[in-house]
């Protein structure tokens, strides 16, 4: 058969934003593929230094609509390294209840545009019905839907609503009876299980080797997660387990992510419960000391880092963001070769592709 | 916070200088989980090849690239998992020489890394499987993460 090259995308509903997947094809099967980006770059990592430290926590925000709270959180903590600050303990037990919120809803926002990919519509419709409930309990924390904006350099920016705690305990109730609908929806589910099983094999130290971190790395049999090894805020006070999977493929994948949800009720119940009284804010200088820091988190899609050079002025020298998909989207190739044109779909859709924090 | 070194960043204190030769690489332990090194650019790929196969650091990061006016600098941040150790590796690259030998053969995970720093800062990586730019278009100019390219309304 003759070899040729297939652009899937910029315009193409697996791409799940604007990026080209160049496949090499032999007939029905890959032999070589080419993420190409760039397209909604928007030069952030020059903005942030051309903007004082308080304008660039909005921006932030922006790194990714589906995630916005954890890249907001990142930098706020990054920025408190920096300028050595220590935030009251309320806010801490806030930030890691709304992380585990956004990674909920992160990851229902992954699996409605995973189940519309392979064809189950049901799904889509049932996981941003469930999705709405989170956002609703963002927006009476922060007033808005998608971009919060809530974290702030030296705290939160605001206590907790009125009942804020008797909804969220009730959502979780909800959540939880639902989630098993949810599951049997797609494991009973003969085609998204034929999709799923068996494809887009990425092995345990392929994955250690390009560099892919967060749900796609502990699908391929590796129990590594940040908040575990190295534990911000309060996660070392809070009991939970990593969720990992050996199967190595695209259903490993799904079942990492489920299972972290229902790890993520846990933790937000444990931290509504162990948060103390008082202060969710302390009063920032404007001007960063000069220094050199590094912040990690556990994003929903992996290791989300920011590298900040501080030079005694109000904007910073230097802010690198270290977004995870960025590299996991670079194993591409290793999870496609061998498969189908057909398997594309459900190969990409199941790293979670986000491009606004990979393009920057 | 300010933990003393740990037993691992001991022994790598000790041990890697003499397998580079005894170059002068400035190792500090900051807490029991980062330590900091600097490196002569020519040694890059040797250092990455070691830390990689004696010490277990199996995981790059993050590549970051700084326009410190008089040179450029970059900062690789290599993590061990099975050690729990981070190492920030700092490296040195004179303006008129912009060039370092890339670490992908090593670490596959660096490929966009060093790709996205040529493209923001214009630094070449040697042996580089891809060298293309990445986040802006093939035939663009400059380089935009530069200090003397300044963006407007400045």
């Amino acid at each position: 058969m003759a070899e040729m090259w297939i652009n899937m995308g910029p315009q193409h509903p697996m791409t799940h934003g604007l990026w080209n997947l160049r496949i090499k094809v032999d007939g029905e099967v890959i032999i070589d593929a080419m993420p190409e980006i760039g397209y909604l770059h928007r030069g952030m990592e020059k903005l942030f230094e051309n903007r004082t430290y308080t304008q660039i926590a909005p921006i932030t925000d922006r790194l990714c609509y589906g995630s916005s709270f954890t890249w907001n959180h990142l930098f706020c903590l990054t920025a408190e390294k920096l300028m050595g600050l220590e935030i009251p303990e309320r806010a801490k037990y806030i930030r890691v209840m709304t992380i585990e919120m956004q990674r909920i809803g992160n990851h229902l926002m992954w699996i409605a545009a995973y189940a519309a990919d392979l064809g189950l519509l049901t799904g889509f419709i049932w996981a941003l019905r469930e999705r709405e409930i989170f956002i609703d309990l963002m927006q009476a924390l922060s007033g808005s839907r998608l971009t919060y904006n809530y974290a702030r350099i030296g705290g939160v920016a605001a206590d907790l609503p009125p009942d804020f705690e008797r909804d969220t305990l009730r959502a979780l109730d909800y959540f939880e009876r639902k989630l098993p609908e949810h599951e049997a929806l797609y494991e009973k589910s003969k085609i998204f299980m034929m999709r799923n099983e068996g494809v887009g094999i990425l092995k345990r130290e392929d994955a250690m080797n390009l560099g892919v971190t967060g749900p796609v790395l502990r699908a391929s049999n590796a129990k590594l997660d940040i908040r575990k090894d190295n534990p911000y805020e309060v996660y070392d006070e809070i009991d939970f387990e990593p969720q990992c999977s050996n199967l190595c493929d695209c259903f490993g994948r799904y079942l990492v992510r489920m299972n972290e949800m229902k790890e993520s009720c846990k933790i937000i119940r444990e931290a509504l419960r162990k948060m103390p009284k008082g202060p969710v804010r302390v009063k920032t200088p404007l001007e960063g000391s000069p220094g050199e820091v590094f912040g990690r988190v556990e994003d929903s899609r992996g290791e989300g880092m920011m590298f900040l050079i501080g030079d005694g002025t109000d904007r910073p020298s230097r802010l690198k963001v270290r977004s995870p998909l960025f590299v996991t989207l670079s194993a591409a190739k290793k999870m496609l070769v061998g498969y189908k044109v057909a398997d594309v779909v459900a190969i990409m859709g199941s790293i979670d592709v986000c491009m606004g924090e990979t393009d920057k | 916070m300010a933990a003393g070194p740990s037993a691992f960043q001991s022994r790598l204190a000790k041990e890697l200088p003499p397998l580079l030769d005894n170059a002068q690489l400035d190792f500090k332990a900051k807490d029991d989980f980062l330590a900091t090194l600097t490196c002569d650019k020519g040694n890059v790929l040797k250092l990455g090849k070691i830390l990689s196969e004696k010490f277990g650091f199996e995981h790059l990061s993050l590549i970051t690239t700084v326009d410190r006016i008089e040179r450029f600098e970059l900062v690789y941040q290599i993590t061990s998992y099975q050690n729990h150790c981070m190492l920030e590796v700092r490296v040195a690259v004179p303006k008129d020489d912009a060039k370092v030998p890339s670490v992908t053969p090593v670490w596959g995970g660096a490929n966009w890394h060093e790709r996205e720093a040529y493209d923001m800062m214009g630094i070449v990586f040697e042996g580089h499987p891809d060298p293309r730019r990445i986040l802006l278009p093939q035939d663009y100019k400059y380089f935009p993460l530069r200090k003397d390219f300044k963006m407007d309304g400045e």
